[in-house]
């Protein structure tokens, strides 16, 4: 398909306010006779709440304070169900959880507050391990601990191990990740009974912090108004927590009748809100003599933290990614999501998937080495083909060639030379080399019938001079949603990019499209976004004011003239879930998703023996995407994306103590600087998606499910050392390398 | 309180206008400049000296703000991101992030613009290496950082085009 | 941004001799702050202890750093930004320099002060060890008058130093002993750049014919105080740098730290790189 607009490097539209620092996040803004609002929080894991004391030498009667009986409506953050509190009343069941909140005009003093408010506890035994959660040595959620467990079935797996020539096992996990968005929490509320409550503040998806704010207020729709300010960096981590700042945000101003800014810095934004999801997976797998898979049986365990959120999703994408890209004719997932007591785990770009990919691809290599084959080989033998199914049974509908994906990774990145090269120096060297790979799907858009659910919607509007405001609640968050709606709609338009204005997302001034997560903006609400500026083109050649191959000052003279004499040029568009993907939920089959992206990275690190440190020397990320929509953009996305994926798979530890992360400074929680990063060479190839506008599939996570398996196995490579567990620091290797030298 | 700190008032330059801070003299020089002169555009993205969203350029000096009390700004010439651009006309690197793809949440940009312009004053044609340690100080989540080295070559070859 | 402003009070003292004079007045009440890169960190935490500071940083007579025949002499307030610039120094002391380059970023080298580091204490500073190696000595002022120290002498215990509350760290001394021994250094820290360091190991040696005239061996990280290897030092003077002699200098190396599990790693870590980076040492020793 021949595109103008589509397909180049328009340049961010938002550009030159982030370049010269006018841009507006949260802190920036200020509000006349606003307050500060801090969170008192609870210093244990798990207990019951006897008294809260105000202690010190503090003007207390200066202060706003908010407990839990001061909410309006119900005491919840209402999400997927509503048994997360947003004030503690009772029991505590994670470190760090909200039980008071104060509010004063003097950040200092606001802060010596904070410090003198004791909460009296009484202990709780608390669980922290998957296993304790398992063995029910304590029932700290529901019945069983348990929010959610799913049952994949393909096939007959328990009468295939019968001809299996090998059967290999292995156990995986890996750790918990903060998101580290370089811009911490914030938000700005305006709330009275009679006003209503007005919300500014970083975030992903103003509609959950609106559905949350409604509940928790018990007030109507139209009286909770949520608008985003320019937000420094989500990944996820701005998905569902905003909603718990904002409602703090919004209890104090409610109660002090003065607007309220709550601003976390780093060490509170690390401890209390939410990190990806810990998770072990055990494989076992059937293969024959000649490397075809014959069975997999795949048991996924992730650890969601105190309450439930979005935990079933996260175990939801992670069980339908965790068999891969390869056509085997039985497999099994088990998977569940366990409580316990630590602040609840929550969404990161990948979202499950990072977990049981970093599983598969690894073990996969493992099963390679232990049949004598290559572990690309292997790979090769069983690459799923159009007209093949997935574990879920979804059928391939598309010409998807791995085999090629993987030929070209390889020749960009001399694989095959490296590795072979790699083998004979690395017998004398205190630098040894390794090069490894993942292969790879991510699913884009909301599973099954979640986009359905969802019923994503995208208005747009012309105006006298012809300029086009499309309204959508997705947010820009870095990966450049204002400029690719821009492109969509000015190519569908036949117009320059600066004749759209991307309307701030406002729950007043913007239909749902849904949340900006799941790899679905461009793909789904893309897609809504092309359809609303070709119904504005439909109504002008309707009116008979415009005809075919017009100009710009053409279609402005159109727009005025129809507005004149007709009245608002408008137009919606509303997601139809496209016929021919079923999805059987309580089966857990069918079409998980509208399109995949398809990839294959390879990383070339280098280890230091004696200080058992591990370089990434190259990385190569190959992708089938459907269609590039900015290159520059797109580029942009998979490099950050392998950036956090090798804090991932190497630097990015979370160290545990009673549930709470006690490493909570960015001296201490290492991510990746500027000297870390090897060359990231990125290339991408294009089948257009149907759906997709112009073709274009999602790719938001993908990079993050494959590079840290293909950092994994290069290491391996390099070393021999049998890696099963992420972040592989340096003293976790040295204690491997110490066991395969001895 | 019987033995409170009072605030002091500290005389020096900022992006060549001549300004007085009023504050606590442990206040730290990045609130001052966000709060009375009300420059937004430096950031505070971790509080402790690591992240480099703070930076800021002290008699041509980088330094992250966040660190420095702002009694210790006395007679000091400060430079923020709102005084890189020259008027309306952007600096080379401001406008090579633009083009080039430096920015994608723009949280960490006017921290790294501050380091890069101030690694092209030291090194005006800098190797990869000089680049990579040029901007260690400043973090970015969003990037992997490629696109801003890329930024950085792209702004240096301004300059050799027009030299 | 954790801490109550109005409780801190720091003051800037027109010239040295009155910042001294104040901290003779008031003995231990007055601290010196210098480029603040570790005490506004502990200020935001919320858990800076004292209350009142002495800005010294913009006082001349401890900045500059002045070479003649047998020492170097760097003043307390030389920042690692101008540590890395001075000719002789980089020639002379590159451990200097090299423990100076890995001290967080550019922006904290600029403002990061030598006397800072030492006077910090923090078992983990980078500086230490190259001083150690380089036998240098301190230049200690107070209103009383000034008085000099060998550096290795100078931390006893974990944060505990031989500073008299009324004294500064005006000066450090060089001496120009060493610009022909071969030198060593690294910093196994968290990453590539801004890292705290694991283990931090400094050498530098005098071979003669082949041997082991003498050594110098330092590490951070691995003790409550920077380490001054000795027994390691005594046990290498005068032998080969071979394999057998690496082995047995190992095993004493071991005896000689203490390194402990925290957030950052663990002793076994710590000990086996500690040996690992001897090793390193030694391929210098033979080449």
């Amino acid at each position: 398909m021949e595109t103008r607009i589509i397909g180049t490097s328009v340049p961010r539209k938002e550009g030159r306010e982030k370049v010269t620092g006018s841009a507006r996040y949260v802190d920036d803004i200020a509000l006349p006779g606003m307050l500060h609002g801090a969170t008192v929080r609870s210093p244990v894991a798990r207990g019951r709440i006897l008294a809260i004391h105000f202690e010190g030498d503090i003007p207390w009667s200066e202060f706003t304070v908010v407990t839990a009986k001061d909410i309006p409506g119900k005491n919840c953050i209402a999400l997927l169900i509503e048994d997360q509190p947003c004030l503690a009343a009772e029991f505590v069941n994670h470190p760090e959880e909200p039980v008071v909140l104060l509010a004063h005009r003097d950040k200092y003093l606001l802060e010596e507050a904070r410090r003198a408010v004791r909460i009296e506890i009484e202990p709780l035994p608390a669980i922290f391990m998957i296993e304790e959660s398992f063995a029910r040595k304590q029932t700290i959620w529901g019945t069983d601990n348990i929010f959610k467990s799913f049952r994949v079935e393909k096939g007959d797996v328990d009468n295939a191990w019968a001809d299996a020539d090998f059967i290999v096992e292995g156990d995986y996990e890996t750790g918990s990740q903060e998101q580290l968005y370089i811009e911490p929490q914030g938000m700005i509320a305006r709330a009275g009974p009679e006003e209503g409550v007005m919300i500014w503040g970083s975030l992903q998806c103003p509609y959950y912090v609106h559905k949350a704010l409604v509940v928790l207020f018990g007030l109507p729709k139209d009286r909770i108004r949520v608008v985003q300010t320019e937000t420094g960096g989500g990944f996820g981590g701005k998905e569902e927590y905003p909603s718990m700042i904002a409602a703090h945000a919004a209890l104090l101003s409610w109660k002090a009748r003065q607007p309220v800014k709550i601003i976390y810095d780093r060490a509170e934004d690390m401890v209390a809100t939410t990190k990806r999801h810990p998770s072990r997976t055990r494989h076992r797998t059937a293969v024959t003599r000649d490397g075809k898979l014959l069975a997999m049986e795949i048991d996924f365990t992730i650890d969601g933290g105190a309450y439930e959120t979005l935990s079933p999703v996260v175990l939801s994408r992670g069980t339908i990614h965790a068999a891969g890209p390869y056509n085997c004719p039985n497999v099994r997932i088990l998977s569940r999501a366990v409580a316990t007591n630590a602040p609840p785990h929550g969404a990161f770009r990948g979202f499950g998937a990072p977990q049981s990919v970093f599983a598969l691809e690894r073990h996969l290599d493992r099963v390679a080495n232990a049949i004598g084959f290559a572990p690309d080989e292997l790979r090769r033998r069983n690459f799923i083909h159009e007209g093949q199914a997935l574990a879920v049974s979804q059928v391939i509908h598309e010409k998807v060639d791995m085999s090629h994906l993987m030929d070209r990774a390889f020749e960009l990145s001399s694989y095959h030379a490296k590795h072979k090269r790699f083998d004979v120096e690395n017998r004398e060297n205190t630098i040894r080399r390794g090069i490894g790979f993942a292969t790879f799907l991510h699913g884009a858009g909301f599973t099954g019938s979640g986009e359905e659910y969802l019923a994503s919607e995208v208005a747009a509007e012309a105006t006298s001079d012809g300029r086009v405001r499309v309204m959508a609640a997705s947010t820009e968050m870095g990966q450049g949603t204002n400029t690719i709606f821009s492109q969509i709609a000015a190519e569908t338009l036949g117009l320059g990019v600066e004749q759209f204005e991307i309307v701030q997302p406002d729950t007043a001034g913007v239909p749902n499209s849904g949340p900006t997560v799941a790899s679905r903006t461009s793909m789904i609400v893309g897609k809504l976004v092309e359809s609303a500026a070709s119904e504005i083109q439909q109504k002008l050649f309707q009116s008979g004011l415009l005809k075919p191959r017009y100009t710009a000052k053409d279609f402005a003279d159109a727009c005025r003239k129809y507005i004149e004499h007709k009245g608002p040029l408008h137009s919606f568009a509303k997601y139809e879930h496209p016929r021919e993907l079923h999805w059987d939920d309580n089966r857990y089959q069918g079409d998980a998703y509208g399109a995949y992206a398809w990839a294959v990275y390879v990383a070339e690190v280098s280890v230091d023996m004696r200080t058992a440190e591990v370089r990434v020397e190259d990385f190569v990320a190959v992708q089938e995407v459907g269609k590039v929509i900015n290159p520059v953009l797109a580029a942009g996305q998979i490099e950050g994306g392998v950036a956090q994926g090798i804090g991932f798979a190497l630097h990015e530890n979370v160290v545990w103590q009673e549930g709470r992360m006690v490493n909570a400074q960015m001296t201490n929680y290492v991510m990746p600087t500027s000297m870390d990063v090897p060359p990231i060479r990125v290339y991408f190839e294009e089948i257009p998606y149907a759906r997709g506008p112009a073709g274009a599939k999602g790719i938001g996570e993908l990079p993050l499910d494959g590079t840290a398996p293909a950092i994994a196995n290069a290491i391996a490579h390099a070393t021999g050392a049998d890696i099963t567990r992420i972040p592989v620091t340096p003293e976790a290797l040295m204690e491997m390398l110490e066991s395969v030298h001895a | 309180m019987p033995d409170a700190a009072r605030k002091i008032r500290v005389q020096c330059h900022v992006n060549g206008r001549a300004t007085e801070l009023e504050a606590y003299p442990m206040a730290r020089l990045l609130d001052a400049l966000r709060e009375q002169p009300r420059l937004t555009g430096t950031k505070e993205g971790c509080g402790e000296g690591e992240c480099g969203a703070c930076s800021v350029e002290i008699d041509g000096m980088l330094v992250n703000s966040c660190l420095v009390p702002v009694l210790q700004a006395e007679g000091a010439s400060i430079r923020t991101i709102e005084g890189v651009a020259d008027g309306d006309r952007l600096h080379k690197v401001q406008q090579a992030f633009i083009t080039h793809g430096g920015a994608q949440c723009g949280i960490c940009t006017p921290g790294m613009i501050l380091a890069a312009v101030n690694l092209l004053v030291r090194h005006p044609r800098p190797t990869e290496a000089q680049i990579r340690e040029g901007l260690a100080g400043n973090l970015c989540r969003c990037t992997g950082y490629i696109k801003i080295f890329e930024s950085v070559v792209e702004a240096c070859r301004e300059t050799e085009q027009r030299a | 941004m954790k801490a109550y402003l109005p409780s801190y009070h720091l003051e800037a003292p027109r010239d040295l001799a009155s910042a001294l004079e104040r901290m003779k007045r008031e003995p231990g009440a007055w601290k010196p702050f210098a480029g603040g890169t570790d005490l506004m960190v502990l200020l935001e935490a919320g858990k800076l202890p004292h209350r009142r500071f002495l800005s010294i940083w913009k006082l001349p007579e401890l900045r500059g750093i002045e070479v003649a025949a047998d020492y170097v002499t760097i003043g307390a307030l030389t920042t690692y930004t101008a540590l890395q610039e001075h000719e002789t120094l980089a020639r002379e002391f590159p451990l200097l320099c090299r423990a100076a380059g890995e001290t967080g970023g550019i922006a904290t080298q600029n403002r990061g002060t030598l006397g800072g580091n030492i006077a910090n204490a923090s078992p983990a500073a980078d500086s230490p060890p190259a001083l150690i190696v380089y036998d240098a000595e301190l230049d200690l002022i107070s209103a009383s008058g000034t008085r000099s120290l060998a550096y290795r002498d100078f931390h006893t215990s974990y944060k505990e130093m031989r500073l008299r509350p009324d004294e500064l760290i005006r000066r450090i001394l060089l001496p120009r002993t060493m610009a022909t021994w071969k030198q060593y250094y690294r910093k196994v820290g968290t990453r590539r750049a801004q890292a705290i360091s694991k283990v931090c190991f400094a050498g530098a040696a005098r071979v003669e014919n082949g041997r082991i005239a003498d050594a110098r061996i330092a590490l951070g990280s691995v003790a409550p105080t920077v380490v001054r290897a000795a027994q390691t030092e005594k046990l290498l003077r005068g032998e080969l740098p071979s394999r057998a002699v690496l082995q047995a200098a190992q095993v004493v190396l071991v005896r000689e730290i203490t390194p402990i599990d925290d957030m950052r790693s663990t002793a076994r870590y710590r000990l086996r790189v500690a040996q690992n980076l001897l090793a390193e040492f030694f391929e210098i020793l033979s080449s």
